[in-house]
């Protein structure tokens, strides 16, 4: 299996059943799997904000969503964050992929990329950071956490994580 | 008609359905008319009620989840517009009450004051189901009337809020009775 397989089936072996998604390069092998197997159920967004309202909505009626993009997109729903799902403890699951680190040739990408964790950090939410296949069992470490203690997680995917298969 | 008196319409038709009420005072005025553990009154994340109603539709397909939003909220999230029209599901009344304003700040001008229809924007998104209601006559029968699919019903009125307290409940209280309200069953 490779890295993407074995993303996809932590996410789907583990009580996730709705997937909400702005997409990612580095995110387009397991968002190519979500459209492929047609195993869970995927909402494409608008905006990660947007994506928020529907996995609060979601909860409330019962399901358990993971909402997956790249971390530019945590700075679009701090609001929806703090206000939506702080306030109402609403747990949800943010996988984002991590662009602006080490290695990262996209200026554009730097700025949010250095913040990405003190804004998790910020907000509250634990968060888990997987740089290599080694360390893949993290994502179930971070969706049972969540379950357990009824909170919103972060899974933060580092792009080292890929470029080991290359 | 003020956005008061289209949200007694609405309460006055209201039986079992889940109710998504946009933050402020339209969540204070329904509070008012028709508190009932099957609405959520959102009192934070302003523009989400669409976004919000809608994975209630697809996570609970059996119930009827009707949104009350309004103009402000939904221009701040109108890709929730084409999610929606795309997601398509059988059971979501999305309702915005277009009062060309922001109620609860001050009754600041929004856009549909001027150049914005809201009206052909659904339809831009995808909605196939739009009606248009500017008599409050009307709301009550359109609404009951609507049968199985995703509509976006908008009624036009005039400014202005009700004198209405906070609503007294936290938001987790919110939270847990509307969840158990359909729950229990």
């Amino acid at each position: 299996m490779n890295i993407d397989q074995k993303l996809y089936e932590i996410i789907k072996d583990f009580g996730i059943d709705l997937v909400l998604s702005v997409p990612c390069i580095l995110l387009k092998g397991i968002l190519d799997l979500i459209n492929e197997r047609k195993e869970l159920l995927h909402i494409p967004v608008t905006r990660e904000e947007e994506g928020v309202g529907i996995a609060a909505g979601a909860y409330l009626g019962g399901k358990r969503p993971a909402i997956l993009i790249q971390n530019s997109g945590l700075g679009n729903s701090i609001n929806a964050i703090t206000s939506l799902l702080e306030l109402y403890n609403i747990p949800i699951i943010f996988i984002m992929s991590h662009r602006g680190g080490k290695g990262e040739k996209i200026l554009a990408q730097i700025p949010m990329g250095k913040i990405t964790n003190k804004l998790l950090d910020l907000t509250g939410i634990k968060t888990w950071s997987i740089k290599s296949s080694k360390e893949i069992t993290k994502l179930k470490e971070a969706i049972i956490y969540s379950q357990e203690h009824n909170c919103s997680v972060g899974i933060l995917l580092q792009k080292s994580l890929w470029s080991e298969e290359i | 008609m003020k956005r008061f008196d289209a949200i007694n319409r609405i309460a006055e038709v209201l039986t079992e359905e889940l109710v998504i009420c946009n933050i402020g005072i339209p969540s204070k005025e329904l509070y008012h008319l028709r508190d009932r553990p099957q609405n959520f009154y959102m009192m934070g994340s302003m523009g989400l009620a669409s976004s919000i109603a809608l994975g209630l539709a697809i996570s609970q397909p059996r119930k009827k989840v009707w949104c009350i939003d309004g103009d402000g909220s939904i221009l701040m999230n109108l890709g929730s517009l084409s999610t929606i029209a795309n997601v398509n599901p059988s059971n979501l009344i999305l309702i915005v009450i277009d009062n060309e304003s922001y109620g609860s700040t001050g009754d600041q001008y929004t856009h549909t004051h001027n150049n914005t229809n809201l009206e052909i924007i659904a339809e831009g998104a995808g909605f196939k189901s739009i009606v248009k209601i500017t008599k409050g006559e009307k709301i009550k029968n359109i609404l009951r009337d609507l049968g199985k699919g995703c509509h976006f019903v908008l009624i036009k009125t005039k400014p202005g809020s009700a004198l209405v307290n906070n609503i007294p409940l936290k938001p987790i209280e919110i939270k847990n009775r509307f969840m158990q309200s359909f729950t229990k069953n």
